[in-house]
């Protein structure tokens, strides 16, 4: 196997295929996305942004296609005969994907836990670090996330603001260096945006970990992105640094999306 | 009709039937709660050689009479005393039920959940033991306190296999001093108090359980 390069990009997309059924999603798709990049998916619902998110944290299987990972094969690994790429098995994906976090649009804690357990859940279990350990790592990126006095309380008791931060904790406490923020402002109340959106862009300066996000909010987009990447029916219609695009979109397409969402720069709702 | 002292004269074997009717229930019921949380496992989480009899078999002891399978049991396996052999056909007869109990309460569980298990590359195991089960017996807390009150009432059918439970006694009772009325009347009493505030504890827990 080839190993580590710092020149590979954290993410490579390979012609990837998504179908449902006859439902085609992802069209033969090429992307990468560089280290520590950060990238923002923009495009009408049902474009695919999400599936390749999905695709990514492997809660969805590629339909054809390879998903690299660091310069290696992530969807896929070696087997078969002559060292041929065959779909990953369920324990490759498992070695593999604890590089990845995502934050989902509802939040997706675990409802029985205190705010506390939910964020040292993996860290103890998956990373096998000490519960004093987690524990005082919990607390800092509670800290972080301006929630270090909600420690004991129940998901259930807080705001959807709240709890969504909870939720990046949650995910940052893995150490990922791929994180996927799949649309997490949509489910809140407006005046709670914000708040959350304060806390990914402190992430995004703070830390040099790869984000790609799928979101509505263009404000946000513009802050953190890199590059943005704007999609329609499977295919990147066009792609460029956040500002050109947003100010000055090439293609139709794009146009009449940013048009539609009535707005430049500022938040959707 | 009514014999006062008769009736008096029947308390005590009728309350030491019961003791030993408490003494079958709890476990079988627990029996039943273990037995049926592997059945669901197994059915859901196993290999599909093993899921595929696990589910006929489960499905073959839910669709005969209990009173059958404690004749048969009775009849196959001579070795087992007959409380301990009652305690186990119960628990396993129940256990069908509650598989079926636990699984809608595994299926209840939201999808995001196994979907943040995977973000965070929680081992399997842990899933299910951290994750899942944890919000699916939440879940059917209701139900399965329902089937522990229709356990306990079933518990009279084990007096077919010599187990000296409170009907059995109150049938004993009756024969030898003649004087059926009061002491099945005493046993119906003893029921309907030992239920009747189960149910209730039952009834409210859902009540908070759905607030």
């Amino acid at each position: 196997m080839p190993h580590e390069n710092r020149d590979d990009p954290a993410v490579r997309f390979e012609r990837v295929t998504k179908r449902y059924g006859d439902r085609t999603v992802l069209d033969g798709l090429d992307l990468e996305v560089g280290r520590g990049e950060h990238v923002t998916l923009i495009g009408p619902s049902g474009s695919g942004k999400t599936t390749i998110l999905r695709l990514l944290m492997t809660l969805e299987r590629v339909t054809d296609g390879v998903i690299h990972v660091d310069g290696r094969p992530f969807s896929h690994m070696p087997g078969g005969t002559n060292g041929k790429l065959v779909p990953a098995s369920e324990r490759h994906l498992a070695a593999h994907r604890r590089r990845i976090g995502m934050v989902f649009q509802q939040f997706n804690l675990f409802p029985h836990m205190s705010v506390l357990e939910n964020v040292v859940e993996a860290p103890v279990h998956v990373l096998g670090e000490s519960r004093e350990d987690a524990d005082r790592r919990a607390r800092d990126l509670l800290d972080l996330v301006g929630l270090g006095d909600r420690a004991d309380a129940r998901p259930t008791r807080l705001s959807g603001g709240q709890q969504q931060r909870v939720a990046i904790a949650r995910a940052l406490a893995m150490r990922p260096g791929i994180l996927l923020l799949d649309e997490v402002t949509s489910a809140l109340d407006p005046e709670l945006v914000a708040e959350v959106l304060d806390v990914l862009r402190d992430v995004a300066r703070s830390t040099d970990i790869t984000l790609l996000c799928v979101t509505h909010e263009m404000g946000f987009a513009r802050d953190v992105s890199d590059r943005i990447l704007m999609f329609d029916r499977g295919r990147i219609v066009e792609s460029g640094p956040a500002d050109e695009l947003l100010e000055s979109p090439a293609h139709a397409r794009t146009r009449a999306f940013l048009g539609r969402s009535g707005e430049r720069g500022r938040p959707l709702r | 009709m009514w014999d006062g002292e008769a009736a008096r004269a029947a308390l005590p074997a009728v309350l030491e039937g019961f003791g030993v009717t408490v003494l079958a229930t709890v476990p079988a019921f627990a029996v039943a709660m273990v037995l049926g949380l592997v059945l669901a496992l197994v059915q859901r989480a196993g290999p599909a050689w093993l899921a595929l009899p696990v589910r006929g078999a489960a499905a073959f002891v839910r669709t005969t009479p209990l009173l059958v399978q404690l004749f048969a049991a009775w009849v196959l396996v001579p070795a087992l005393d007959a409380p301990v052999l009652g305690v186990l056909v119960l628990g396993t007869h129940y256990a069908t039920y509650l598989s079926e109990v636990y699984r809608t309460g595994i299926d209840a569980v939201p999808k995001g959940q196994w979907e943040a298990c995977t973000a965070l590359s929680l081992p399997r195991r842990r899933v299910w033991r951290a994750v899942v089960l944890p919000q699916a017996v939440r879940n059917v807390l209701p139900p399965l306190g329902n089937y522990a009150v229709s356990m306990f009432k079933e518990t009279p059918l084990l007096s077919v296999i010599t187990v000296h439970e409170m009907v059995h006694e109150a049938n004993t009772f009756g024969s030898t001093h003649f004087a059926y009325l009061e002491s099945f009347t005493l046993a119906a009493g003893v029921f309907l108090l030992a239920s009747w505030p189960t149910s209730v504890l039952v009834r409210r827990l859902e009540a908070r359980l759905a607030a």
